[in-house]
């Protein structure tokens, strides 16, 4: 076990896969002489060269494109977007083709790519430089996508990732990169679609993801000292969603607080509660609320940025809702 | 189709001090901007202009009240080029609510509707389409304006540009692209992301005319886009013009610029516009040094005033966080 940040659990997971692999390369803006825009893919150049560490112009259509191509003829990409916010330039080629390829070609052409990089709000960015995007790309059939918490998950899961036959969506978070956290040494896989218990509890299940499940964690000790004990629940993988965990988890507290960075309408809290309410709805005892981002666009203003993004007081004031002790 | 350096400017000493003034506000902005980050009084990116001012205020200075300007991230120079208020500015890259965005937008989307600047904007290439668009509705009204698009380097090799310059071409449409060519997008050298460096040869593939400029020579700026901008008003055909300039400072400040050597930086210091324009009317137009010293006190007060304002001015109202996501009322969640 050694202590990581974030950032280097997944240079690391990065690294490992290329040496396992030589038809996994990387490629994207900054990710080469720079060695990242926020430092992920340090040091990948020196030691892997100029063929498999590739910097791109600022053009994620074409090189995105490429990397179906290169995907379709046996190439393993992983593409990093400097953030997930630039995906949006080559949304027509994550949508229509890598997302659809398999299908459409009779299963003669899979895509084993990966598109990773930042998701979410950096510090005071604004409007266009905000989205998170996972429910955006969770909706296309043909696509996975994962979003890791702390540094073991995202070392286990980008490998997991990597050797997927699938393209994935692999959402980090530029304000969890320097999280740290112990990761186990050696090939220690987070299958895809597999859930984890961050922390046991018995009076409501707090579901989050990515930078929200630090969030959720300060919500749980404050929770703990008013004698709420709240289960915390990481899908890790949100498309597919690991029901069976969150079954046994809403078996034992029959109650639910769904937590994502993203906006209320139709962002993926909804689908969560949806599948809960399908499945398991005798099992509740009280309507799933819901935390999410405002209605609005992100704000550059430091008061409003607060106050349209989660935090750990409005977590709490849901659990207490939940479990009907507001 | 290389430029020629008008040796004669036709530059008088007023307008010259004119423009002089601009490039020293967008300096001193920038400087202050700078600091107050190491404050934190600002937050986010911060993507100065130091070094590019020729550019924006030797074009800007054709501009006519109906034409339009719309261009990157780094858009302080050009909106304060425009004449936007500096307090205004500043008090936007502190977010608050007397900021030209009301505290919204922050450092990267400065806008101006007084002077149809048409915003900064955060995504590499997703501000030709706006620019063509300004163009189009010119030719709609015939109000005889032309559409001024500014870009770095490194959006030269986006889609959207090559899209945007098809359209201008095959409708007509008064556009001008100008590509402020910094030798870098963020830590790439430009020769390491575009095939064909030759900017403006660009333009050949569009049946569309090219220009390269001097971007620090502020005499060639202006002389040579008023009579681009004034062919542009007339025949309504597209242009493309490569501005050599360069950023004295990182990418955004949190950018340590490992990627350049001192000397080059040093290099492009020594033809900072600024200085060349301050000497040449020190030297030749009787600008006295006291007058030049004057300008430059009044400025950093005036730079001072907008930090100041800035620093005392309110955060939005929490009320503003809803407002203007829908502009008819059926639209408010
Ligand atoms: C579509 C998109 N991709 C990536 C980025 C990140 N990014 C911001 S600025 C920049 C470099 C742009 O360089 P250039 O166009 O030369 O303009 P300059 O900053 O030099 O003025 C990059 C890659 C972005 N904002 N948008």
């Amino acid at each position: 076990m050694a202590v990581m940040e974030m950032k280097e659990a997944i240079n690391q997971a990065l690294k490992e896969e290329m040496i396992r692999d030589e038809k996994v390369f990387i490629l994207g803006e900054e990710v080469a002489e720079y060695n990242g825009a926020y430092k992920v893919t340090k040091g990948l150049l020196d030691h892997f060269g100029p063929k498999r560490v590739i910097d791109t112009p600022i053009s994620e259509t074409g090189f995105t494109g490429l990397a179906v191509g290169a995907a379709m003829m046996g190439l393993r990409p992983v593409v990093e977007f400097m953030s997930f916010n630039f995906s949006f330039v080559a949304f027509d080629q994550i949508i229509s083709n890598a997302a659809k390829m398999y299908y459409m070609s009779g299963g003669l052409f899979n895509i084993p790519m990966v598109m990773r990089g930042p998701n979410g709000a950096g510090p005071r960015v604004s409007s266009q430089h905000s989205h998170n995007v996972e429910s955006l790309y969770a909706h296309f059939p043909g696509l996975r996508v994962m979003s890791p918490s702390n540094p073991a998950d995202a070392k286990g899961m980008l490998k997991s990732a990597i050797r997927c036959n699938d393209p994935v969506i692999f959402l980090e978070n530029e304000l969890a990169y320097s999280l740290k956290g112990e990761v186990p040494d050696g090939d220690n896989l987070v299958p895809i679609g597999k859930g984890d218990i961050k922390r046991e509890g018995t009076d409501v299940t707090i579901i989050a993801w990515s930078r929200m499940m630090s969030l959720a964690k300060a919500a749980a000790e404050e929770l703990a000292k008013e004698g709420i004990h709240a289960e915390l629940l990481d899908p890790r993988t949100l498309k597919p969603l690991d029901m069976p965990l969150i079954a046994a988890s809403v078996k034992k507290t029959n109650r639910v607080v769904v937590v994502e960075e993203g906006h209320y309408f139709c962002g993926l809290g909804s689908q969560v509660a949806e599948s809960i309410y399908r499945d398991l709805f005798d099992y509740l005892d009280a309507p799933i609320q819901r935390i999410a981002q405002g209605e609005n666009p992100m704000p550059y203003a430091a008061n409003l940025e607060a106050a349209t993004l989660p935090s750990v007081e409005k977590i709490v004031m849901a659990a207490k809702q939940a479990a009907y002790r507001a | 189709m290389a430029s020629t350096k008008n040796e004669v400017s036709s530059l008088t000493k007023e307008k010259l001090v004119e423009m002089l003034e601009k490039m020293l506000v967008i300096r001193h902005f920038e400087e202050a901007s700078i600091k107050a980050y190491q404050q934190k009084k600002i937050a986010g990116f911060l993507h100065t202009y130091i070094g590019q001012e020729a550019v924006g205020v030797g074009t800007l200075a054709h501009k006519l009240p109906q034409d339009s300007v719309v261009t990157t991230y780094r858009c302080h120079g050009l909106y304060l080029a425009l004449g936007g208020n500096p307090k205004a500015g500043m008090a936007e890259l502190f977010g608050r609510i007397t900021g030209c965005a009301r505290g919204k937008g922050g450092s990267m989307h400065f806008f101006s509707k007084e002077h149809n600047f048409l915003g900064g904007h955060g995504i590499v290439g997703g501000q030709f389409g706006v620019g063509i668009g300004a163009a189009f509705k010119s030719n709609y009204d015939e109000d005889n304006a032309v559409s001024m698009i500014f870009f770095g380097d490194g959006a030269t090799v986006q889609g959207t540009l090559h899209e945007s310059m098809n359209l201008a071409a095959l409708w007509d449409l008064p556009a001008i692209f100008i590509c402020e060519d910094n030798q870098y997008g963020m830590g790439t050298a430009c020769t390491r992301a575009i095939a064909n460096t030759d900017i403006a040869s660009k333009a050949e593939a569009y049946g569309i005319k090219g220009y390269t400029l001097n971007g620090m020579d502020l005499h060639e700026v202006h002389d040579r886009m008023g009579e681009i901008i004034k062919e542009v008003r007339a025949t309504r055909r597209p242009v493309l013009i490569h501005m050599k300039t360069y950023r004295y400072f990182g990418h955004s400040v949190s950018d340590a610029g490992l990627y350049r050597t001192k000397d080059e930086v040093d290099s492009w210091k020594a033809k900072d516009p600024i200085q060349v324009i301050s000497r040449g009317l020190i030297e030749s137009k009787g600008l006295s040094e006291d007058e030049f010293k004057n300008l430059q006190k009044k400025i950093k007060s005036q730079v001072q005033e907008a930090v100041d304002f800035a620093d005392e001015s309110p955060e939005p109202p929490i009320e503003e966080l809803t407002q203007h996501v829908y502009m008819d009322e059926a639209g408010n969640p």
